[in-house]
């Protein structure tokens, strides 16, 4: 039972990781596609100051986020760091 | 708030940081690296991105325009969080090729090329001068504020000797705690300890004014998101390009900033400190800029019309009477001030003296390149760039008389320092980016940004006259510089990032397409471009065995200083399988070695001088092959029967070493053998051939007092030599008494010049000896270690052939190890007989006027090592040099 298992297992975990990378490479784009989002609801608005308050929360809100994603990446990408250096990059 | 207290509590807080770099200084220099090293250390290093600019000026910022101070931040976050890009590969290849500085990168890349070094190094002075001087700007005016007795005046009775205190002051710590080592890959420690407590103080300094504000002054969250929307502050509007374009700008400056580059890659460069950053450095950012905006909204309901919000930290809680919470916040403007000028100045010093120094005087002194101390020489460079940069930076400061707002300077260096971004990026990513392309779009991004921004921010009619921003350069309609190609009505900061990076990359992707590049270059970037592959330091092509090992050993040591390059040559001799300290030139080593150098004096220099020893890099067919990505497969195959056949003919050198060895050795057994016999027959036969004529009677006393010492004289021989046989044999067994106890390194010393003085005593003899660095305790055996210096001494006082001969005895402690050296002026020994002198009966005249048996060089390396330590010989001296290695505690581990 357990032989039959445990390839399969090796496998996933390999697949995690590049997913990983993958995913971190990808949080940067979705970070800068949010930051950008103010541009499409303060262009025509401006001026009457109503929704700065707001757009800062937004902004502060998108930024605790990005934070708390990373670290959550980094602390799975830096547990593997040592196997990639073997395997070297994928390219 | 007394202004005297206030320069009082100041000094007391640059003590600590003088303090804090020191003890971090001298853990570093024993070895005790730890925490030092760990990842929040790097991670708040990391914030002299702050400078007094977003500690000061984001207030004043996000009174004139809002929200859109967060740009600032939002572009580092938005690289830190995709570190995996760009900020992994940039850190790995700093470390792989030991990089100095951003201009050291970009120059190794593109083929070593000293250009591009001047180039960059050119920009990063350029844009980062008026940052400086907005240091010193912003410091004197929070020392304004408080000078004066009210928060409006800004009365310093002396404002230009303040900058100059504090200019003065900074260029002390700088050259004090960052020109300790050469090699910029031995970090600084105490600079980079210093501003991570720094960065602590800002951060509690802002957030505790924030609190004040939120909590003490406004009623409460709640109450101040009422007080945001009422605002005039509020009443800004988003402007897409310039929202995009500062992102784009501060995202770039973070990577290219000098200063950045050397805290993130210089100074740190490992994936687990990467791996913190990329979060904590966003989070770090975020808690700057949390309090931002109430702290302005706050300032311009409270504080009366026309002050200057830029100051708003400082004067906001003076005027709510919080004088301690506004001491707290000019410390961390403060802090953020010198430690921001501490590390551009560092790394400013580095790319002038690796660029611009060192080669003009490797140019004009190509001789003195080769014998002189290059290590003075670098350091005396740094230490007069980082005076003359701050010196720069004071004099614009008093040109620019401190009058525009501190945000248009710090946008400006952004600005300039991007540049540098598509040339960075091309070349860690592209491998087709050359070097004409690189100094192609540098060059043209440069002047653009020069043009239609750097010299219209003095005005019209300062730098540029009006005519030219009426009718444009020569008079061309479409080259006004802040409407170029007659478009109109772009915001101008934008306006200049856009055409100046445009045409930037144009130029850059341009030359790259139609150059050629050279071989080294085109090596160079496939090393970095594939820097995570196994073997990406690539081939470097010196040729192999024309370098004498002995000629690079000591250019390195001229370098490295002594110790690490002699550690250096050890570490490879080991890896080769040969014993002692002088490896063969193979070209990897000596590629290896031009990394290390470049690692002190930039990549362009070391492979201007390793190409004097040397000889011309030369670049064969198959290095070129390797570059070459199609045929990497086939490479590998038969770099792999390479590396197995070299494997093969360094066992069988070590073989033939050994072999070679093991007949010397039989051939002095035998050697021995009959010395042993003569030695012992010469006094038997006089005391036998005495004492029979003692025996026949008949002689006159004092000719049988005489015949009596003569046999007396023999037996004290015979009895020397069979002492030494025993003692050697006792020492090789191990069993030997030691007698342990706490001795003054200086008096054994004393002592031992004195016993030795019987030696030759005719000879007049000089003794160079520093008394400073022998007072030192060691716990170890005192006599035993006499015994070797005696002996030492006495080879020195035997066998050095100068005509004025001297003998030089330094002591150094490194890490819990003492190295005394014993260096003479004579000639040294021949590299063949380098390997020999330690073993028994070894002597190398064959004239025995030195009376020994050749036993005491091997009793002294038996004395060492049961003593836990070495005596070997040193190569590369200029005389003969032997270096004995103690531990400072003996027995402590033994026993």
């Amino acid at each position: 039972m357990m032989a039959r298992h445990r390839p399969l297992f090796l496998e996933r975990r390999s697949y995690r990781r590049r997913r990983l990378r993958d995913a971190a490479r990808l949080l940067p784009l979705l970070g800068a596609f949010l930051l950008l989002l103010p541009l499409l609801w303060s262009g025509d608005g401006g001026g009457d100051g109503a929704g700065t308050a707001r757009d800062g929360l937004y902004l502060f809100a998108v930024w605790c986020g990005l934070v708390l994603v990373c670290a959550v990446l980094s602390v799975g990408l830096s547990r593997d760091g040592d196997d990639a250096e073997s395997g070297g990059e994928t390219r | 708030m007394p202004f005297n207290l206030l320069v009082l509590i100041c000094l007391a807080y640059v003590a600590m940081l003088f303090t804090v770099a020191f003890l971090a200084e001298r853990r570093a220099a024993v070895g005790r690296i730890g925490w030092l090293r760990a990842p929040v250390v790097y991670t708040l290093s990391l914030s002299i991105y702050c400078t007094a600019w977003t500690f000061y000026g984001a207030v004043g910022y996000a009174a004139r325009s809002g929200l859109e101070f967060v740009t600032i931040y939002l572009g580092p976050t938005l690289v830190f969080v995709g570190w995996w890009w760009v900020l992994r590969k940039l850190v790995r290849i700093g470390r792989q090729q030991r990089v100095t500085s951003i201009a050291d990168l970009i120059s190794s890349r593109f083929g070593k090329s000293n250009i591009l070094g001047v180039v960059v190094t050119l920009i990063a002075v350029i844009a980062a001068t008026p940052y400086i001087a907005l240091q010193l700007q912003s410091v004197t005016l929070s020392f304004a504020v408080f000078a004066s007795g009210t928060p409006e005046g800004w009365a310093l009775p002396n404002r230009d000797a303040t900058a100059i205190w504090v200019a003065g002051g900074l260029a002390l710590f700088t050259i004090l705690f960052g020109t300790r080592n050469l090699d910029a890959k031995e970090q600084h420690h105490g600079v980079v300890l210093a501003i991570a407590v720094e960065a602590v103080v800002k951060l509690v300094a802002l957030l505790a004014v924030g609190a004040f504000v939120v909590w003490g002054v406004a009623g409460g969250v709640q109450d101040v998101f009422a007080r945001i929307e009422a605002s005039p502050a509020a009443g800004w509007a988003l402007r897409p390009d310039r929202w995009v374009g500062m992102i784009a700008v501060s995202g770039a400056a973070v990577i290219c900033l000098p200063r950045m580059f050397q805290v993130m890659v210089v100074e740190g460069g490992e994936d687990r400190h990467l791996a913190l950053a990329s979060w904590a450095f966003p989070a770090y950012l975020m808690g700057m800029s949390l309090f931002i905006l109430p702290i302005a909204v706050i300032g311009l309901e409270r504080m009366p019309a026309g002050s200057n919000p830029d100051m708003f930290v400082l004067t906001l809680p003076l005027a709510e009477g919080q004088g301690g919470l506004a001491m707290l916040a000019f410390l961390g403007g403060f802090s953020s001030a010198t430690s921001m000028v501490i590390v551009e100045s560092i790394a400013l010093a580095t790319m002038v003296s690796n660029h611009i120094v060192m080669p003009l005087w490797l140019r004009l002194a190509p001789k003195a390149a080769m014998t002189g101390d290059v290590r003075r020489i670098v350091l005396l460079a740094r230490r007069l760039s980082i005076i003359g940069v701050l010196g720069l930076g004071y004099f614009y400061y008093r040109l620019s008389g401190g009058s525009a707002a501190l945000a248009a300077m710090g946008l400006i260096a952004f600005a300039g320092v991007a540049q540098v971004l598509p040339v960075l990026l091309g070349g860690i990513f592209w491998r087709g980016a050359t070097k004409a392309g690189a100094v192609a779009g540098l060059v043209t991004g440069f002047a653009v940004w020069a043009y239609t921004l750097l010299l219209p921010f003095f005005g019209p009619g300062a730098a540029l006259p009006q005519a030219v921003y009426d009718h444009g350069l020569f008079g061309l309609h479409w080259l006004r510089p802040l409407a170029l190609f007659g478009i109109v009505g772009m915001d101008p900061l934008v306006h200049a990032i856009f055409w100046s990076v445009a045409l930037n990359t144009a130029a850059f992707c341009l030359g790259s397409l139609l150059t050629f590049p050279g071989p080294v270059e085109r090596m160079q970037g496939a090393a970095f471009v594939n820097v995570f592959d196994a073997d990406a330091a690539g081939p470097q092509g010196w040729a192999r065995g024309r370098a004498e090992p002995e000629a690079l050993l000591m250019m390195a040591q001229r370098i490295l200083g002594e110790e690490a390059a002699l550690a250096l040559f050890e570490t490879e001799a080991r890896a080769q399988g040969k014993a002692g300290y002088l490896p063969d030139a193979t070209p990897d080593f000596v590629a290896g070695l031009e990394r290390r150098l470049a690692g002190s004096v930039g990549a362009a220099t070391s492979h201007a001088m390793i190409s004097q020893i040397v000889g011309r890099a030369t670049v064969s067919v198959e290095d070129l092959m390797a570059v070459a990505n199609e045929t990497a497969q086939i490479m590998e195959y038969s770099a792999q029967l390479e590396a197995q056949r070299e494997e093969l003919s360094r066992t069988a050198g070590a073989l033939r070493e050994a072999n070679e060895k093991l007949t010397q050795l039989s051939v002095q057994k035998d050697a021995f053998l009959s010395q042993i016999s003569h030695e012992l027959r010469t006094p038997m036969t006089s005391i036998r051939a005495f004492s029979e004529i003692l025996t026949e009677g008949d002689l006159p006393p004092e000719q049988v007092a005489q015949y009596g010492r003569i046999i007396h004289d023999e037996a004290i021989r015979l009895t020397r030599l069979l002492d030494d046989l025993l003692d050697l044999s006792v020492l090789e067994n191990g069993s030997v008494q030691l007698n342990l106890s706490l001795v003054n390194l200086q008096s054994l010393i004393d002592r031992a010049l004195a016993a030795a003085q019987h030696t030759r005593p005719e000879r007049g003899f000089t003794v160079q000896r520093d008394l400073a660095a022998e007072t030192l305790f060691l716990r170890t055996d005192g006599d035993r270690l006499v015994q070797v210096f005696i002996n030492l001494i006495s080879n020195a006082r035997k066998y050095c052939d100068a005509a004025e001969p001297s003998l030089t005895i330094t002591v150094r402690q490194r890490a819990g190890r003492v190295h005394v050296d014993f260096t003479d002026n004579g000639s040294g020994i021949a590299k063949q007989n380098q390997a020999i002198i330690f073993e028994k009966f070894a002597r190398l005249t064959d004239e025995s006027r030195a009376g020994g048996a050749g036993l005491g060089l091997a009793i002294c390396r038996e004395v060492m090592a049961n003593l836990g330590g070495q005596v070997v010989y040193l190569p590369g001296r200029g005389g003969a040099a032997f270096r004995v290695t103690l531990p400072l505690r003996m027995g402590q581990k033994v026993a």
